[in-house]
């Protein structure tokens, strides 16, 4: 059995969410709405090719320790509202700050019924820590939500207006 | 442009326990778990099965949007989609845990009051 790297280190995530296509563009891309949901913080997107990525701690996280910058990266594609590609580098841990940058590309597609599929392809080549960070699978609480819990809360406050219960 | 509706079911809880009622199914995600991104061929040299068999719960398990597949060159990736399995988890599971938790913490508490 062979496989390539490429397919070994890429990891996907999908969810159906209905919302109008725009709603879940800002919900990625405006800071009014990531402080609302996952870990919260908020983004500051240069939407251009090349533009820059920040993801910005809130004060809880600050409280605790954490860097100002959580996140960085640029931007490799922006086709609003249907696929944004970027590179995705966390900071706030120092053994993923010290992997490779990794791939991140969401993709919202309309569906019939006003549901938008949402799915993010996580390229981590490189980077092991952040391959193993992502998943979740853990007590979002702690930090080990993931993708799947961060993808589950902004569905919940899109489709409800409120988050889910903690 | 609006597409036919789309191909996961978790929307409707039903589609992801009918899929993981089936024992070849969880053994495919278990698959998937292990080492992500397989082909239709990878995923069945490690089935007793058709290639039309294993085709078949695979469609299934792609309609629960537990496995989303992805075109690479010639090649057809399955890659496991945990989403559905964390709502799962916190709709069902989290839940109920949660309860028990706090009726435990809630005797812990009429206990020690009681000394």
């Amino acid at each position: 059995m062979i496989m390539t790297d490429k397919s070994a280190t890429t990891q996907v995530y999908r969810i159906v969410i209905k919302a109008r296509p725009q709603a879940i563009w800002d919900a990625i891309t405006k800071p009014e709405w990531t402080e609302r949901y996952g870990y919260g913080g908020s983004v500051e997107y240069d939407l251009k090719v090349g533009g820059r990525y920040r993801h910005k701690a809130s004060a809880e996280m600050k409280a605790v320790g954490l860097p100002d910058e959580m996140i960085i990266g640029e931007v490799i594609e922006s086709d609003p509202p249907r696929k944004l590609v970027q590179t995705w580098h966390p900071l706030f841990d120092a053994a993923s700050a010290a992997e490779a940058h990794t791939r991140l590309t969401y993709e919202i597609k309309e569906h019939q019924g006003g549901v938008c599929t949402v799915t993010i392809t996580h390229e981590v080549a490189g980077a092991p820590m952040v391959a193993g960070m992502v998943p979740g699978g853990g007590d979002p609480a702690r930090g080990g939500g993931g993708w799947p819990w961060v993808l589950s809360d902004l569905k919940s406050l899109l489709e409800t207006g409120s988050r889910m219960s903690a | 442009m609006t597409q036919r509706s789309p191909n996961v079911g978790n929307v409707d809880d039903d589609h992801v326990f009918r899929a993981l009622a089936d024992p070849t199914r969880r053994f495919l995600l278990d698959l998937l778990f292990q080492r992500d991104g397989r082909t239709l061929k990878d995923l069945e040299s490690g089935l007793a099965m058709t290639r039309f068999g294993v085709m078949k719960h695979l469609k299934v398990l792609e309609h629960a949007g537990l496995v989303v597949t992805r075109r690479s060159g010639r090649e057809k990736l399955h890659f496991l989609n945990a989403v559905p399995i964390r709502m799962i988890h916190d709709r069902w599971i989290g839940k109920y845990r949660e309860r028990r938790v706090s009726a435990l913490l809630a005797l812990k508490t009429d206990l020690e009051e009681k000394d």
